[in-house]
Protein backbone atom coordinates (compact mmCIF):
# COMPACT_ATOMS: atom_id res chain seq x y z
CA UNK A 1 0.00 0.00 0.00
CA UNK A 2 1.39 3.33 -1.04
CA UNK A 3 0.92 6.05 1.56
CA UNK A 4 -0.18 9.46 0.41
CA UNK A 5 0.59 12.68 2.18
CA UNK A 6 -2.57 14.42 3.40
CA UNK A 7 -1.28 17.76 2.15
CA UNK A 8 -1.50 16.63 -1.43
CA UNK A 9 -4.75 15.76 -3.10
CA UNK A 10 -2.99 14.11 -6.03
CA UNK A 11 0.42 12.51 -6.02
CA UNK A 12 2.01 10.99 -9.09
CA UNK A 13 5.01 8.78 -8.46
CA UNK A 14 7.44 7.35 -11.03
CA UNK A 15 4.69 7.26 -13.61
CA UNK A 16 5.45 6.29 -17.20
CA UNK A 17 3.02 6.30 -20.07
CA UNK A 18 3.53 5.73 -23.77
CA UNK A 19 1.44 5.68 -26.91
CA UNK A 20 2.74 3.04 -29.27
CA UNK A 21 6.50 3.52 -29.37
CA UNK A 22 6.34 7.14 -28.26
CA UNK A 23 6.96 7.79 -24.56
CA UNK A 24 4.67 10.57 -23.35
CA UNK A 25 5.75 10.46 -19.69
CA UNK A 26 8.98 8.99 -18.43
CA UNK A 27 9.14 8.39 -14.67
CA UNK A 28 7.22 11.51 -13.79
CA UNK A 29 6.77 12.44 -10.14
CA UNK A 30 4.65 15.44 -9.19
CA UNK A 31 2.17 16.55 -6.56
CA UNK A 32 -0.97 18.62 -6.55
CA UNK A 33 -1.49 20.30 -3.18
CA UNK A 34 -4.91 20.15 -1.52
CA UNK A 35 -7.05 23.27 -1.59
CA UNK A 36 -4.79 25.15 -4.00
CA UNK A 37 -4.74 25.98 -7.68
CA UNK A 38 -2.10 24.01 -9.52
CA UNK A 39 -1.28 24.87 -13.10
CA UNK A 40 0.35 22.36 -15.40
CA UNK A 41 2.13 24.05 -18.28
CA UNK A 42 4.20 22.91 -21.17
CA UNK A 43 4.54 23.18 -24.94
CA UNK A 44 1.71 21.84 -27.10
CA UNK A 45 1.77 18.09 -27.54
CA UNK A 46 3.61 17.33 -24.28
CA UNK A 47 0.66 15.40 -22.92
CA UNK A 48 -0.90 17.89 -20.52
CA UNK A 49 -4.41 16.76 -21.37
CA UNK A 50 -3.18 13.15 -21.25
CA UNK A 51 -2.06 13.83 -17.69
CA UNK A 52 -5.57 14.91 -16.73
CA UNK A 53 -6.98 11.76 -18.32
CA UNK A 54 -4.48 9.68 -16.36
CA UNK A 55 -5.55 11.35 -13.13
CA UNK A 56 -9.20 10.76 -14.03
CA UNK A 57 -8.49 7.11 -14.78
CA UNK A 58 -9.55 7.33 -18.43
CA UNK A 59 -6.06 6.13 -19.36
CA UNK A 60 -3.83 3.70 -17.52
CA UNK A 61 -0.14 4.36 -17.05
CA UNK A 62 2.41 1.72 -18.07
CA UNK A 63 3.94 1.87 -14.60
CA UNK A 64 3.97 3.96 -11.43
CA UNK A 65 1.33 5.27 -9.05
CA UNK A 66 -1.32 7.94 -9.41
CA UNK A 67 -2.80 8.64 -5.99
CA UNK A 68 -5.97 10.70 -5.80
CA UNK A 69 -6.90 11.37 -2.19
CA UNK A 70 -5.05 8.21 -1.22
CA UNK A 71 -6.62 5.95 -3.88
CA UNK A 72 -4.25 4.46 -6.45
CA UNK A 73 -6.31 5.21 -9.56
CA UNK A 74 -4.84 2.59 -11.96
CA UNK A 75 -5.52 -0.17 -9.43
CA UNK A 76 -9.16 0.73 -8.73
CA UNK A 77 -11.98 -1.53 -9.89
CA UNK A 78 -14.38 -0.05 -12.42
CA UNK A 79 -17.09 0.66 -9.83
CA UNK A 80 -14.61 2.21 -7.38
CA UNK A 81 -13.22 4.38 -10.15
CA UNK A 82 -16.71 5.60 -11.06
CA UNK A 83 -17.35 6.40 -7.40
CA UNK A 84 -14.10 8.34 -7.16
CA UNK A 85 -14.98 10.29 -10.30
CA UNK A 86 -18.12 11.61 -8.61
CA UNK A 87 -15.71 13.57 -6.42
CA UNK A 88 -13.83 14.99 -9.40
CA UNK A 89 -15.12 17.58 -11.81
CA UNK A 90 -13.62 18.10 -15.22
CA UNK A 91 -14.07 21.01 -17.56
CA UNK A 92 -13.28 19.95 -21.11
CA UNK A 93 -11.78 22.29 -23.64
CA UNK A 94 -14.93 22.26 -25.76
CA UNK A 95 -17.23 22.32 -22.74
CA UNK A 96 -18.66 18.96 -23.87
CA UNK A 97 -22.23 19.97 -23.07
CA UNK A 98 -24.85 17.46 -24.19
CA UNK A 99 -26.15 19.01 -27.37
CA UNK A 100 -29.66 17.59 -27.02
CA UNK A 101 -30.30 19.07 -23.55
CA UNK A 102 -30.91 22.64 -22.41
CA UNK A 103 -28.40 24.42 -20.19
CA UNK A 104 -30.59 23.66 -17.16
CA UNK A 105 -30.86 19.96 -18.01
CA UNK A 106 -27.14 19.76 -18.71
CA UNK A 107 -26.33 21.09 -15.26
CA UNK A 108 -29.03 18.94 -13.65
CA UNK A 109 -27.79 15.80 -15.43
CA UNK A 110 -25.31 14.50 -12.80
CA UNK A 111 -27.92 15.05 -10.05
CA UNK A 112 -30.56 13.17 -11.96
CA UNK A 113 -28.24 10.23 -12.63
CA UNK A 114 -26.56 9.99 -9.24
CA UNK A 115 -29.20 11.13 -6.77
CA UNK A 116 -32.88 10.67 -5.98
CA UNK A 117 -33.41 14.30 -5.02
CA UNK A 118 -36.89 15.80 -5.46
CA UNK A 119 -37.40 18.05 -8.48
CA UNK A 120 -37.72 21.22 -6.39
CA UNK A 121 -34.33 20.63 -4.78
CA UNK A 122 -32.69 19.85 -8.12
CA UNK A 123 -34.10 23.11 -9.44
CA UNK A 124 -32.70 25.11 -6.53
CA UNK A 125 -29.27 23.51 -6.74
CA UNK A 126 -29.02 24.00 -10.50
CA UNK A 127 -30.10 27.64 -10.25
CA UNK A 128 -27.52 28.26 -7.50
CA UNK A 129 -24.70 26.86 -9.60
CA UNK A 130 -25.91 28.65 -12.73
CA UNK A 131 -26.07 31.87 -10.76
CA UNK A 132 -22.50 31.32 -9.57
CA UNK A 133 -21.32 31.31 -13.19
CA UNK A 134 -23.69 34.11 -14.17
CA UNK A 135 -25.95 32.05 -16.43
CA UNK A 136 -29.16 31.79 -14.40
CA UNK A 137 -30.96 33.70 -17.16
CA UNK A 138 -29.65 31.36 -19.86
CA UNK A 139 -31.12 28.22 -18.33
CA UNK A 140 -33.53 27.51 -21.18
CA UNK A 141 -31.05 27.98 -24.00
CA UNK A 142 -29.66 25.06 -25.99
CA UNK A 143 -25.86 24.62 -26.11
CA UNK A 144 -25.86 25.61 -29.80
CA UNK A 145 -27.22 29.03 -28.78
CA UNK A 146 -24.34 29.79 -26.40
CA UNK A 147 -21.11 31.59 -27.18
CA UNK A 148 -17.86 29.71 -26.54
CA UNK A 149 -17.32 31.46 -23.20
CA UNK A 150 -20.88 30.84 -22.06
CA UNK A 151 -20.67 27.16 -23.04
CA UNK A 152 -17.57 26.81 -20.91
CA UNK A 153 -19.24 28.53 -17.96
CA UNK A 154 -22.30 26.28 -18.31
CA UNK A 155 -19.99 23.27 -18.40
CA UNK A 156 -18.26 24.64 -15.32
CA UNK A 157 -21.60 24.84 -13.50
CA UNK A 158 -22.22 21.20 -14.47
CA UNK A 159 -18.83 20.07 -13.23
CA UNK A 160 -19.39 21.62 -9.78
CA UNK A 161 -23.01 20.50 -9.34
CA UNK A 162 -22.00 17.42 -7.32
CA UNK A 163 -19.77 19.58 -5.08
CA UNK A 164 -16.57 17.76 -6.04
CA UNK A 165 -13.35 17.85 -4.04
CA UNK A 166 -11.25 18.51 -7.10
CA UNK A 167 -11.83 20.10 -10.46
CA UNK A 168 -9.65 19.77 -13.53
CA UNK A 169 -9.68 22.42 -16.23
CA UNK A 170 -8.46 21.47 -19.68
CA UNK A 171 -7.20 24.61 -21.45
CA UNK A 172 -9.99 26.81 -20.06
CA UNK A 173 -8.67 30.04 -21.58
CA UNK A 174 -8.01 28.86 -25.13
CA UNK A 175 -9.95 30.70 -27.82
CA UNK A 176 -11.70 33.10 -25.46
CA UNK A 177 -12.07 36.84 -25.95
CA UNK A 178 -10.47 39.00 -23.23
CA UNK A 179 -13.72 39.55 -21.34
CA UNK A 180 -14.74 35.87 -21.35
CA UNK A 181 -11.18 34.98 -20.36
CA UNK A 182 -11.23 37.40 -17.41
CA UNK A 183 -14.57 35.97 -16.29
CA UNK A 184 -13.22 32.41 -16.33
CA UNK A 185 -9.97 33.40 -14.59
CA UNK A 186 -11.99 35.00 -11.82
CA UNK A 187 -14.38 32.05 -11.58
CA UNK A 188 -11.53 29.56 -11.21
CA UNK A 189 -10.14 31.50 -8.27
CA UNK A 190 -13.49 32.23 -6.64
CA UNK A 191 -14.76 28.68 -6.90
CA UNK A 192 -11.52 27.28 -5.57
CA UNK A 193 -11.67 29.48 -2.48
CA UNK A 194 -15.42 29.43 -1.89
CA UNK A 195 -15.88 25.68 -2.28
CA UNK A 196 -12.56 24.62 -0.79
CA UNK A 197 -11.69 22.83 -4.01
CA UNK A 198 -8.42 21.53 -5.28
CA UNK A 199 -8.03 22.92 -8.79
CA UNK A 200 -5.82 21.61 -11.56
CA UNK A 201 -5.40 23.80 -14.58
CA UNK A 202 -3.83 22.77 -17.85
CA UNK A 203 -2.92 25.80 -19.86
CA UNK A 204 -0.31 27.61 -21.87
CA UNK A 205 -1.69 31.06 -21.31
CA UNK A 206 1.12 32.18 -19.04
CA UNK A 207 -0.13 35.57 -17.86
CA UNK A 208 -3.66 34.40 -17.01
CA UNK A 209 -2.46 31.25 -15.29
CA UNK A 210 0.29 32.94 -13.28
CA UNK A 211 -2.18 35.53 -12.01
CA UNK A 212 -4.24 32.94 -10.13
CA UNK A 213 -2.05 29.91 -9.60
CA UNK A 214 -0.53 28.83 -6.29
CA UNK A 215 1.57 25.99 -7.61
CA UNK A 216 3.13 25.63 -11.03
CA UNK A 217 4.37 22.49 -12.78
CA UNK A 218 6.17 22.74 -16.10
CA UNK A 219 6.43 19.57 -18.15
CA UNK A 220 8.19 18.92 -21.45
CA UNK A 221 9.63 15.88 -23.20
CA UNK A 222 7.88 13.57 -20.76
CA UNK A 223 9.59 15.03 -17.71
CA UNK A 224 8.87 17.63 -15.04
CA UNK A 225 11.13 20.55 -15.89
CA UNK A 226 10.22 22.69 -12.92
CA UNK A 227 7.78 22.68 -10.02
CA UNK A 228 7.04 25.29 -7.36
CA UNK A 229 5.31 28.59 -6.72
CA UNK A 230 5.28 31.14 -9.57
CA UNK A 231 7.89 33.20 -7.68
CA UNK A 232 10.18 30.21 -7.24
CA UNK A 233 9.93 29.34 -10.92
CA UNK A 234 10.61 32.90 -12.04
CA UNK A 235 14.09 32.51 -10.54
CA UNK A 236 14.48 28.92 -11.74
CA UNK A 237 17.91 28.03 -13.11
CA UNK A 238 16.71 25.94 -16.04
CA UNK A 239 17.04 27.54 -19.48
CA UNK A 240 13.96 25.73 -20.65
CA UNK A 241 11.80 27.11 -17.82
CA UNK A 242 13.06 30.60 -18.57
CA UNK A 243 12.42 30.22 -22.30
CA UNK A 244 8.93 28.95 -21.64
CA UNK A 245 7.88 31.50 -19.03
CA UNK A 246 9.26 34.40 -21.03
CA UNK A 247 7.97 33.06 -24.31
CA UNK A 248 11.29 33.31 -26.18
CA UNK A 249 11.19 32.00 -29.77
CA UNK A 250 14.57 30.23 -29.63
CA UNK A 251 16.44 28.46 -26.85
CA UNK A 252 16.58 24.88 -25.60
CA UNK A 253 13.43 24.37 -27.67
CA UNK A 254 14.86 25.24 -31.09
CA UNK A 255 13.09 27.39 -33.64
CA UNK A 256 13.92 24.88 -36.39
CA UNK A 257 12.37 21.47 -36.73
CA UNK A 258 15.31 19.00 -36.89
CA UNK A 259 16.70 18.96 -40.44
CA UNK A 260 19.90 18.13 -42.33
CA UNK A 261 22.61 20.61 -43.24
CA UNK A 262 21.10 23.74 -44.79
CA UNK A 263 23.86 24.38 -47.41
CA UNK A 264 23.86 20.80 -48.54
CA UNK A 265 20.10 20.85 -48.80
CA UNK A 266 20.15 23.90 -51.09
CA UNK A 267 23.15 23.01 -53.23
CA UNK A 268 22.66 19.27 -53.27
CA UNK A 269 19.47 19.66 -55.31
CA UNK A 270 17.92 16.30 -56.03
CA UNK A 271 14.32 15.48 -55.19
CA UNK A 272 12.25 17.09 -52.46
CA UNK B 1 7.51 -10.75 -50.23
CA UNK B 2 8.16 -10.79 -46.49
CA UNK B 3 6.93 -7.20 -46.25
CA UNK B 4 3.77 -8.23 -48.00
CA UNK B 5 3.27 -11.12 -45.59
CA UNK B 6 3.91 -8.79 -42.68
CA UNK B 7 1.26 -6.47 -44.00
CA UNK B 8 -1.29 -9.29 -44.24
CA UNK B 9 -0.43 -10.46 -40.74
CA UNK B 10 -0.76 -6.98 -39.29
CA UNK B 11 -4.08 -6.37 -41.02
CA UNK B 12 -5.45 -9.71 -39.84
CA UNK B 13 -4.38 -9.08 -36.26
CA UNK B 14 -5.84 -5.59 -36.38
CA UNK B 15 -9.17 -6.90 -37.65
CA UNK B 16 -9.26 -9.68 -35.09
CA UNK B 17 -8.55 -7.18 -32.33
CA UNK B 18 -11.39 -4.95 -33.57
CA UNK B 19 -13.73 -7.94 -33.69
CA UNK B 20 -12.76 -8.85 -30.11
CA UNK B 21 -13.29 -5.27 -28.96
CA UNK B 22 -16.68 -5.14 -30.61
CA UNK B 23 -17.73 -8.41 -28.93
CA UNK B 24 -16.69 -7.08 -25.51
CA UNK B 25 -18.49 -3.85 -26.32
CA UNK B 26 -21.71 -5.68 -27.20
CA UNK B 27 -21.50 -7.78 -24.06
CA UNK B 28 -20.79 -4.70 -21.92
CA UNK B 29 -23.72 -2.79 -23.41
CA UNK B 30 -26.08 -5.77 -23.26
CA UNK B 31 -25.44 -6.14 -19.51
CA UNK B 32 -27.28 -2.88 -18.91
CA UNK B 33 -30.24 -3.71 -21.12
CA UNK B 34 -32.43 -5.39 -18.45
CA UNK B 35 -32.26 -2.26 -16.29
CA UNK B 36 -33.31 -0.02 -19.14
CA UNK B 37 -36.53 -1.62 -20.35
CA UNK B 38 -39.23 1.06 -20.39
CA UNK B 39 -36.85 3.76 -19.18
CA UNK B 40 -37.12 7.22 -20.72
CA UNK B 41 -33.79 6.76 -22.49
CA UNK B 42 -35.01 3.62 -24.21
CA UNK B 43 -38.34 5.15 -25.27
CA UNK B 44 -36.51 8.15 -26.74
CA UNK B 45 -34.24 5.90 -28.76
CA UNK B 46 -37.11 3.69 -29.89
CA UNK B 47 -38.72 6.87 -31.18
CA UNK B 48 -35.69 8.06 -33.11
CA UNK B 49 -34.67 4.69 -34.56
CA UNK B 50 -38.12 3.18 -34.98
CA UNK B 51 -40.82 5.80 -35.33
CA UNK B 52 -38.71 8.14 -37.45
CA UNK B 53 -37.90 5.25 -39.83
CA UNK B 54 -41.60 4.51 -40.36
CA UNK B 55 -42.05 6.77 -43.37
CA UNK B 56 -39.29 5.23 -45.47
CA UNK B 57 -40.38 1.71 -44.45
CA UNK B 58 -44.05 2.26 -45.26
CA UNK B 59 -43.39 3.95 -48.60
CA UNK B 60 -40.83 1.32 -49.66
CA UNK B 61 -43.06 -1.52 -48.49
CA UNK B 62 -45.98 -0.15 -50.45
CA UNK B 63 -44.04 0.19 -53.69
CA UNK B 64 -42.33 -3.17 -53.37
CA UNK B 65 -45.69 -4.84 -52.75
CA UNK B 66 -47.16 -3.06 -55.77
CA UNK B 67 -44.28 -4.12 -58.01
CA UNK B 68 -44.59 -7.70 -56.77
CA UNK B 69 -48.30 -7.64 -57.62
CA UNK B 70 -47.62 -6.30 -61.09
CA UNK B 71 -44.76 -8.63 -61.94
CA UNK B 72 -46.48 -11.64 -60.38
CA UNK B 73 -49.62 -10.99 -62.35
CA UNK B 74 -47.87 -10.63 -65.72
CA UNK B 75 -46.04 -13.93 -65.22
CA UNK B 76 -48.86 -15.95 -63.63
CA UNK B 77 -51.59 -14.77 -66.01
CA UNK B 78 -49.87 -16.69 -68.85
CA UNK B 79 -50.57 -19.91 -66.94
CA UNK B 80 -54.03 -18.85 -65.90
CA UNK B 81 -53.06 -18.96 -62.25
CA UNK B 82 -53.11 -15.28 -61.38
CA UNK B 83 -55.10 -16.05 -58.21
CA UNK B 84 -51.83 -17.34 -56.79
CA UNK B 85 -50.33 -13.85 -56.57
CA UNK B 86 -51.69 -13.52 -53.04
CA UNK B 87 -49.58 -16.42 -51.88
CA UNK B 88 -46.59 -15.32 -53.96
CA UNK B 89 -46.61 -11.77 -52.57
CA UNK B 90 -47.10 -12.89 -49.00
CA UNK B 91 -44.39 -15.57 -49.06
CA UNK B 92 -41.86 -13.33 -50.78
CA UNK B 93 -42.44 -10.53 -48.34
CA UNK B 94 -42.72 -12.49 -45.13
CA UNK B 95 -39.79 -14.82 -45.81
CA UNK B 96 -37.33 -12.60 -47.65
CA UNK B 97 -38.06 -9.06 -48.72
CA UNK B 98 -39.63 -7.92 -45.45
CA UNK B 99 -36.64 -8.69 -43.21
CA UNK B 100 -33.92 -8.05 -45.82
CA UNK B 101 -35.12 -4.80 -47.39
CA UNK B 102 -36.14 -3.42 -44.01
CA UNK B 103 -32.67 -4.20 -42.65
CA UNK B 104 -30.98 -2.52 -45.64
CA UNK B 105 -33.17 0.56 -45.27
CA UNK B 106 -32.64 0.53 -41.50
CA UNK B 107 -28.87 0.47 -41.97
CA UNK B 108 -29.07 3.44 -44.31
CA UNK B 109 -31.59 5.46 -42.33
CA UNK B 110 -31.14 4.63 -38.64
CA UNK B 111 -27.74 2.89 -38.61
CA UNK B 112 -25.87 5.73 -40.25
CA UNK B 113 -27.58 8.22 -37.94
CA UNK B 114 -26.57 6.17 -34.88
CA UNK B 115 -22.94 6.01 -36.00
CA UNK B 116 -22.74 9.71 -36.80
CA UNK B 117 -24.45 10.70 -33.55
CA UNK B 118 -22.23 8.58 -31.31
CA UNK B 119 -19.13 9.54 -33.33
CA UNK B 120 -19.92 13.23 -32.85
CA UNK B 121 -20.53 12.67 -29.15
CA UNK B 122 -17.07 11.15 -29.01
CA UNK B 123 -15.47 13.95 -31.05
CA UNK B 124 -17.06 16.65 -28.88
CA UNK B 125 -15.87 14.84 -25.71
CA UNK B 126 -19.43 14.16 -24.54
CA UNK B 127 -18.60 10.49 -23.97
CA UNK B 128 -15.48 11.42 -22.03
CA UNK B 129 -17.38 13.92 -19.95
CA UNK B 130 -19.95 11.22 -19.08
CA UNK B 131 -17.13 8.99 -17.90
CA UNK B 132 -15.67 11.81 -15.83
CA UNK B 133 -19.06 12.43 -14.23
CA UNK B 134 -19.01 8.84 -13.06
CA UNK B 135 -21.63 7.75 -15.62
CA UNK B 136 -20.79 4.76 -17.79
CA UNK B 137 -21.41 5.70 -21.46
CA UNK B 138 -22.23 2.05 -22.13
CA UNK B 139 -25.21 2.41 -19.82
CA UNK B 140 -26.28 5.92 -20.70
CA UNK B 141 -25.63 6.07 -24.44
CA UNK B 142 -24.95 2.62 -25.85
CA UNK B 143 -27.37 0.23 -24.12
CA UNK B 144 -30.55 2.25 -24.85
CA UNK B 145 -29.59 2.46 -28.53
CA UNK B 146 -28.82 -1.25 -28.71
CA UNK B 147 -32.11 -2.37 -27.21
CA UNK B 148 -34.06 0.17 -29.29
CA UNK B 149 -32.46 -1.12 -32.50
CA UNK B 150 -32.94 -4.76 -31.53
CA UNK B 151 -36.66 -4.13 -31.05
CA UNK B 152 -37.31 -1.60 -33.80
CA UNK B 153 -36.11 -3.67 -36.75
CA UNK B 154 -38.41 -6.69 -36.25
CA UNK B 155 -41.36 -4.35 -35.73
CA UNK B 156 -40.49 -2.35 -38.84
CA UNK B 157 -40.08 -5.57 -40.85
CA UNK B 158 -43.59 -6.66 -39.83
CA UNK B 159 -45.02 -3.30 -40.83
CA UNK B 160 -43.12 -3.51 -44.12
CA UNK B 161 -44.63 -6.91 -44.93
CA UNK B 162 -48.15 -5.86 -43.99
CA UNK B 163 -48.00 -2.68 -46.06
CA UNK B 164 -46.41 -4.64 -48.94
CA UNK B 165 -49.24 -7.18 -48.95
CA UNK B 166 -51.72 -4.33 -48.98
CA UNK B 167 -49.88 -2.72 -51.92
CA UNK B 168 -49.88 -6.03 -53.80
CA UNK B 169 -53.59 -6.42 -53.18
CA UNK B 170 -54.22 -2.91 -54.48
CA UNK B 171 -52.52 -3.69 -57.76
CA UNK B 172 -53.60 -7.32 -58.14
CA UNK B 173 -57.18 -7.17 -56.91
CA UNK B 174 -58.33 -3.57 -57.21
CA UNK B 175 -56.51 -2.69 -60.39
CA UNK B 176 -55.92 -5.88 -62.39
CA UNK B 177 -59.08 -7.62 -61.27
CA UNK B 178 -57.88 -10.81 -59.57
CA UNK B 179 -60.74 -12.36 -57.58
CA UNK B 180 -60.37 -11.13 -53.99
CA UNK B 181 -61.62 -14.31 -52.33
CA UNK B 182 -59.00 -16.38 -54.14
CA UNK B 183 -56.31 -13.82 -53.36
CA UNK B 184 -56.82 -14.03 -49.59
CA UNK B 185 -57.71 -17.73 -49.32
CA UNK B 186 -54.66 -18.77 -51.36
CA UNK B 187 -52.52 -16.64 -49.13
CA UNK B 188 -54.09 -18.05 -45.98
CA UNK B 189 -53.62 -21.65 -47.01
CA UNK B 190 -50.05 -21.21 -48.30
CA UNK B 191 -48.51 -19.16 -45.51
CA UNK B 192 -47.62 -21.24 -42.48
CA UNK B 193 -47.23 -19.43 -39.20
CA UNK B 194 -44.16 -21.16 -37.81
CA UNK B 195 -42.45 -21.99 -41.13
CA UNK B 196 -42.88 -18.62 -42.78
CA UNK B 197 -43.95 -15.88 -40.39
CA UNK B 198 -41.88 -17.00 -37.43
CA UNK B 199 -38.79 -17.66 -39.55
CA UNK B 200 -39.15 -14.20 -41.06
CA UNK B 201 -39.36 -12.69 -37.59
CA UNK B 202 -36.29 -14.63 -36.48
CA UNK B 203 -34.41 -13.31 -39.51
CA UNK B 204 -35.38 -9.73 -38.71
CA UNK B 205 -34.33 -10.17 -35.08
CA UNK B 206 -30.90 -11.41 -36.22
CA UNK B 207 -30.59 -8.52 -38.67
CA UNK B 208 -31.68 -6.08 -35.96
CA UNK B 209 -28.95 -7.26 -33.61
CA UNK B 210 -26.27 -7.24 -36.31
CA UNK B 211 -27.16 -3.87 -37.87
CA UNK B 212 -27.49 -2.08 -34.53
CA UNK B 213 -24.34 -3.66 -33.18
CA UNK B 214 -22.35 -2.57 -36.25
CA UNK B 215 -23.78 0.95 -36.23
CA UNK B 216 -23.29 1.62 -32.53
CA UNK B 217 -19.82 0.07 -32.40
CA UNK B 218 -18.64 1.98 -35.47
CA UNK B 219 -19.69 5.21 -33.78
CA UNK B 220 -18.08 4.32 -30.46
CA UNK B 221 -14.85 3.10 -32.03
CA UNK B 222 -14.47 5.82 -34.66
CA UNK B 223 -11.50 8.14 -34.97
CA UNK B 224 -12.96 11.33 -33.47
CA UNK B 225 -12.34 13.62 -36.43
CA UNK B 226 -14.59 14.64 -39.30
CA UNK B 227 -12.85 12.17 -41.66
CA UNK B 228 -13.05 9.44 -39.03
CA UNK B 229 -16.78 9.91 -38.50
CA UNK B 230 -17.49 9.97 -42.22
CA UNK B 231 -15.44 6.79 -42.76
CA UNK B 232 -17.24 5.07 -39.88
CA UNK B 233 -20.65 6.06 -41.20
CA UNK B 234 -19.78 4.62 -44.61
CA UNK B 235 -18.48 1.45 -42.97
CA UNK B 236 -21.73 1.07 -41.04
CA UNK B 237 -23.80 1.06 -44.21
CA UNK B 238 -21.39 -1.18 -46.16
CA UNK B 239 -20.77 -3.72 -43.40
CA UNK B 240 -24.45 -3.86 -42.41
CA UNK B 241 -25.60 -4.40 -46.00
CA UNK B 242 -23.04 -7.13 -46.63
CA UNK B 243 -23.75 -8.79 -43.29
CA UNK B 244 -27.49 -8.76 -43.92
CA UNK B 245 -27.22 -10.24 -47.42
CA UNK B 246 -24.66 -12.85 -46.36
CA UNK B 247 -26.55 -13.84 -43.23
CA UNK B 248 -29.80 -13.99 -45.17
CA UNK B 249 -28.37 -16.72 -47.37
CA UNK B 250 -27.13 -18.67 -44.36
CA UNK B 251 -30.42 -18.31 -42.49
CA UNK B 252 -32.47 -19.19 -45.57
CA UNK B 253 -30.35 -22.29 -46.12
CA UNK B 254 -30.87 -23.37 -42.52
CA UNK B 255 -34.60 -22.55 -42.41
CA UNK B 256 -35.83 -23.52 -45.86
CA UNK B 257 -33.03 -25.60 -47.39
CA UNK B 258 -33.76 -29.29 -47.82
CA UNK B 259 -30.51 -31.06 -47.08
Amino acid sequence: MVQASSQNFVEIRDMSFSRGDRAIFDNVTLRIPRGRITTIMGPSGTGKTTLLRLIGGQLRPDSGHILVDGHDVPKLKRSQLYDLRKRMGMLFQSGALFSDLTVFENVAFPLRVHTELPESMIRDLVLMKLSAVGLRGARDLMPSELSGGMARRAALARSIIMDPDMIMYDEPFTGQDPIAMAVIVQLVRLLNDAMGLTSVLVSHDIQESLSITDHLVIIADGKVMGEGSPVELRDHGSDFVQQFLQGLPDGPVPFHYPAGDYTEDLIGGGGR
Amino acid sequence: MSLWLQQIGRQTLHRLATLGRSALFLAGGALFIPRLIFSRLFIQQLFSTGVLSLLIIIVSGLFIGMVLGLQGYTILVDYGSEQAIGQMIALTLVRELGPVVTALLFAGRAGSALTAEIGLMKATEQLSSLEMMGVDPLRQVIAPRLIAGFLALPLLAMIFSIVGIWGGKMVGVDWLGVYEGAFWSNMQSAVDFSDDVLNGVIKSIVFGVVCTWIAVFQGYDCVPTSEGISASTTRTVVYSSLAVLGLDFVLTAVMFGEF
